[in-house]
């Protein structure tokens, strides 16, 4: 099941998204959440609809595949339009059977929300999904530099998340093998009652604990004695290009703006 | 020759404000040369680690000094010999920064300040040399315990450091990467004349050192080659230190009248001595 979940995971590519500098697309994605609210009829809809099937198509990942991943949230798109649906009693009757009632208005309402949520969901699971981890942290280190003025630690921030992912995959590991060495200590944590399940949780949580603050204490030392005093006078291994690739993606969300301004009742 | 490091009458309890408590080092001296490769042995909770925060300036002695390339270590050039200076910790994963081999190699040049172009020379120079160049891009949790270690002795060498020091380096890792991380600390030395400094409970390792330096309750027990230092033969095991492997078998022969010439520490010297014996016979 989780294998199939997409959202937040990162799959690797060559495609002109993939390519595209971090930066440019948290801009990107950022200007867009904003930008689809500027939708209010049905061009303007249709418009935002094509643009976001466009940067999918960009992207090279399938489209089967993006669906797939996010059947959660579809499920909660459709539950949203049936509420819109059903409750908005506005404009003519459209259909009417047995106790329901079907109004123009909230059928209208219903679509309109469903995309604008679809093109959220989408063009934010394309970031994740075309950028790594490790480099929209440095896309976002960069980004919100500037706040460092305003004594935002934004460079131990960044550090932090980066290392925090760096370790997910070895405290799984970790997870794992306190699991198995518990379970074959005779502890279950799949079966019986939720009072139980929860109770053979913590004899996995402590060992886990205790051995991430061993972990963290190691690192700590190990980045000390490598020289680590913050992030003053410090450069930067992972460096950051922008294209002209990058210009046009902002270009293209300008124009999207233009057309929806123009478009828009 | 030239002098690299040196302690003099270094003394250090985690506990200062209770005296009972045994001291962690007490009244340590000693000097490593330029070129020289020097191993720490000596059982658990000998001081042998506390030594080497000592020189890193993690810690600093309550009484002695501790010179690192004729300076005496204190706050105020503590960064400057960290940055001569490269260490490596016993878990490999615990030292690993980065995301990636490259950009764990890189993160105590970035720490420096050193410009990015000098960087990715540097960065691909240290790999090539623990013989990593060809996983400049994969993750720590790819890697097999022996290449995350020369991942992370690349990491000490990027800096260009003069002394490169081992905390039991090897002792997670399983014969074969014991093998590849000892090869290329043996493989460092002969081509760049590296200063190495390891700690270490594997006896093999022991002996590829120039001197020893044998560690007993925070105290110097003795110091000499390692010849020197396993002569002692019955004294050592007393204080929980065994024989290489090599020596042992050699008593054993020799307690069985098979005419063996030397000590043999190592299996080869075992191997050609007893062929050559065999062979006057
Ligand atoms: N952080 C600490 N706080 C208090 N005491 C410590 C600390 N670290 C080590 N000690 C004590 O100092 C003494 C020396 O420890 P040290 O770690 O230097 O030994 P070691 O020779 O490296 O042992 P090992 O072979 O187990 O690594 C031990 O008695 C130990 O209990
Ligand atoms: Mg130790």
């Amino acid at each position: 099941m989780m294998d199939k979940m997409i959202f937040g995971r990162f799959i690797p590519g060559d495609s002109f998204v993939h390519r595209l500098d971090p930066r440019s697309k948290l801009i990107f994605v950022f200007a867009f959440i904003i930008v689809v609210f500027l939708a209010n009829n049905t061009p303007t809809y249709i418009v935002l609809l094509a643009f976001t099937l466009l940067v999918i198509l960009m992207s090279r990942i399938k489209l089967y595949f993006l669906i797939n991943g996010l059947k959660p949230i579809i499920i909660l798109m459709v539950f949203t339009f049936l509420l819109h649906i059903f409750f908005t009693k506005e404009g003519p009757l459209i259909f009417e059977w047995k106790f329901i009632h079907i109004y123009e208005q909230g059928l209208r309402q219903g679509i309109y929300i469903s995309i604008r949520f679809l093109v959220l969901v989408f063009v934010t699971s394309i970031l994740t999904l075309t950028t790594s981890p490790i480099s929209i942290t440095d896309g976002m280190e960069v980004l919100l530099g500037p706040l460092k003025k305003f004594k935002l630690p934004v460079h131990e921030l960044a550090l932090m998340m980066s290392i925090s992912l760096r370790f997910i995959p070895t405290l799984m590991d970790e997870t794992d093998k306190i699991m198995k060495a518990q379970m074959a200590r005779g502890s279950d944590i799949t079966t019986g009652p939720i009072k139980d399940r929860i109770k053979a949780v913590v004899p996995l949580l402590v060992p886990l604990f205790v051995s991430a603050f061993k972990r963290a204490e190691d690192l700590a030392t190990a980045m000390e004695v490598r020289g680590y005093r913050g992030g003053e006078g410090r450069t930067r291994y992972r460096q950051l290009k922008w294209s002209i690739e990058d210009t046009v993606a902002l270009l293209s969300i300008v124009v999207i703006t233009a057309i929806l301004v123009y478009l828009r009742s | 020759m030239h002098e690299i490091l040196s302690l003099n009458h270094v003394t250090f309890t985690y506990a200062p404000e209770e005296p009972t408590v045994k001291k962690a080092v007490e009244d340590v001296s000693f000097h490593v040369e330029e070129g020289e490769w020097i191993a720490i042995v000596g059982h658990n909770g000998s001081g042998k680690s506390t030594i080497a925060r000592l020189i890193s300036g993690l810690l600093f002695p309550q009484s002695g000094t501790v010179n690192v390339l004729g300076q005496t270590l204190s706050e105020e050039n503590l960064w400057e010999s960290r940055s001569q200076i490269g260490m490596v910790f016993q878990n490999p994963d615990n030292q690993f920064v980065g995301a990636t081999v490259q950009d764990d190699v890189a993160f105590a040049l970035e720490n420096n300040g050193v410009p990015y172009e000098d960087m990715v020379e540097r960065v691909h120079e240290a790999l090539k040399q623990v013989k990593m160049d060809d996983f400049l891009n994969h993750e720590p949790q790819h890697l097999s315990g022996g290449q995350k270690q020369r991942v992370a002795i690349a990491g000490a060498l990027a800096l260009r450091p003069r002394l490169l020091i081992l905390d039991e380096a090897t002792s997670m890792l399983d014969p074969q990467g014991r093998q590849e991380v000892l090869s290329v600390v043996r493989d460092l030395r002969e081509k760049t004349g590296l200063t190495v400094l390891s700690i270490t409970h594997d006896l093999e390792e022991a002996v590829m050192a120039d001197r020893l330096l044998f560690m007993n309750g925070g105290k110097k027990y003795a110091e000499g080659t390692p010849s020197e230092i396993f002569a002692l033969g019955d004294q050592l095991i007393e204080l929980g230190l065994d024989l290489p492997f090599a020596m042992k078998l050699t008593k054993l022969l020799q307690a069985e009248s098979v005419q063996l010439q030397g000590e043999n520490m190592t299996e080869e010297q075992l191997v050609n001595d007893l062929w050559t014996s065999n062979f006057k016979k």
